[in-house]
């Protein structure tokens, strides 16, 4: 006899939804560092740095990321490094994560006005000291809105590491979709799950951008 | 057979973005719409796509629609959620576009009398588009590289048989670094091909913004 879908079940999500948290914790941490990395290499002084960080930029944004899931999980294993579904997810996200966040972060240090930079040089400031005390700082008020935003992209494709089996919200739902063949409303939970996860997060970023823009008006 | 699977994703690219591009279009103009119940429905639809992940969208459409009776290919069902979800995003692209057209635009178009829909058509949905057109190329290359989500039901596009193949030859990473490179010269041709259009489409020749 098939078991129907109950209190059971929604706990059993609501782990998932624990596992989905903190992947897309992992994926943000790592991937920000990366990102951090990858956007100061593409603004700095040097070609080659200038030239890798965008090369990578671009391999990464035109490759779907289950495709690089696909690749850490299946991949490393064949080249003798084996992973877990866990480590290929975080893996997979951060290079994921790092390269759109490297590439939107560039755009929020390059939007900080040259004045800026200028002055800082005409303060005899070295690079890195222009950089911290200076750009940085400005450059975080333009991208916050931004990257809370594009935290929602990272929850919602936490759910591809189902594709790996790494058991998260997803991939609950699809286990428990086998065991009880009710898929519609095992699936219309998950995705309530996920909107529950990630309409904050949308809310938050579209109040700090019109937040922004005020502060911007007032100038 | 890559091959077989790059031409079932551009199928599945191609007509996920006509279609999305109909429906964000037409979820836009109901956002701002007077109407409070159709600009109200529109909103929850965008916010609604936009907060859950494509793969649980293809999972709800899939299983949804085979538990309601009606049994669609993988391929017809991966479309129409391809188009759901684009349609959410290409809507609030197109709203933004809309909005950026100057009130006397529209002040002007009223007074020569013209009924809403003329409007639309013959006045402001044509700078929107070109305002917001690097943004629609990015979405909708965002949109081909997320079709390879169809490969979880078991559509053969790219990746799908991608997994085949890697399957049966245990060569996992040569395959997915092919396939890779595959989705990326679909990238840059789709950016081509969007180009391509902005140049017949938008003869003024504004400065576009998209970097090719």
């Amino acid at each position: 006899m098939t078991p129907t879908f109950g209190l059971i079940h929604i706990q059993f999500l609501l782990q998932g939804a624990v596992l989905t948290l903190g992947l897309s914790l992992c994926a943000f941490i790592g991937g920000g560092l990366m990102g951090l990395g990858i956007a100061l290499c593409r603004v700095s002084a040097n070609p080659a740095l200038r030239g890798v960080s965008s090369f990578y930029i671009q391999m990464v944004q035109g490759v779907p990321l289950l495709v690089i899931m696909f690749a850490g999980y299946f991949g490393l294993p064949a080249m003798g490094l084996s992973v877990s579904p866990l480590v290929a997810a975080i893996l997979s996200m951060t290079i994921w994560v790092g390269a759109y966040l490297g590439e939107f972060w560039r755009g929020s240090i390059q939007a900080v006005p040259k004045a800026q930079w200028e002055a800082a040089e005409c303060l005899a400031l070295s690079r890195l000291q222009r950089m911290y005390h200076v750009i940085i700082p400005q450059a975080v008020r333009n991208a916050t809105p931004g990257t809370v935003g594009f935290m929602v992209q990272i929850v919602k494709n936490t759910s591809l590491a189902s594709a790996v089996g790494f058991v998260e919200l997803t991939r609950a739902g699809q286990l428990i979709n086998n065991s009880t063949f009710q898929p519609f409303i095992t699936f219309s939970v998950v995705a309530l799950v996920y909107f529950a996860l990630c309409y904050p997060l949308s809310a938050i970023s579209h109040k700090l951008e019109s937040r922004l823009a005020r502060g911007m008006r007032t100038v | 057979m890559l091959l077989d699977g790059a031409l079932v994703t551009m199928k599945l690219a191609a007509s996920a973005t006509i279609l999305g591009f109909i429906i964000g279009t037409l979820c836009a103009i109901g956002r701002n719409s007077r109407v409070e119940w159709l600009s109200n429905l529109c909103a929850c639809y965008v916010e609604a796509v936009r907060n859950t992940p494509f793969l649980v969208q293809v999972f709800l459409v899939f299983f949804g629609l085979s538990s309601l009776g009606l049994t669609l290919s993988a391929i017809t069902v991966s479309i129409i959620a391809l188009t759901i979800n684009v349609g959410a995003y290409t809507g609030e692209i197109m709203r933004a576009g809309i909005n950026s057209v100057h009130a006397g635009q529209w002040e002007a178009a009223e007074c020569l009398g013209l009924s809403k829909a003329q409007i639309y058509w013959h006045v402001v949905l044509r700078p929107a588009v070109e305002r917001v057109y690097p943004s629609l190329t990015s979405q909708f290359i965002l949109l081909m590289l997320a079709s390879s989500i169809t490969s979880q039901i078991s559509v053969s596009d790219l990746t799908g048989n991608a997994n085949f193949i890697q399957g049966a030859s245990f060569r996992p990473m040569e395959t997915y670094l092919t396939i890779g490179l595959i989705y990326l010269l679909l990238a840059l041709t789709m950016r081509f091909v969007f180009w391509l259009i902005a140049l017949v489409a938008f003869p003024r020749r504004r400065r576009l913004g998209t970097a090719l």
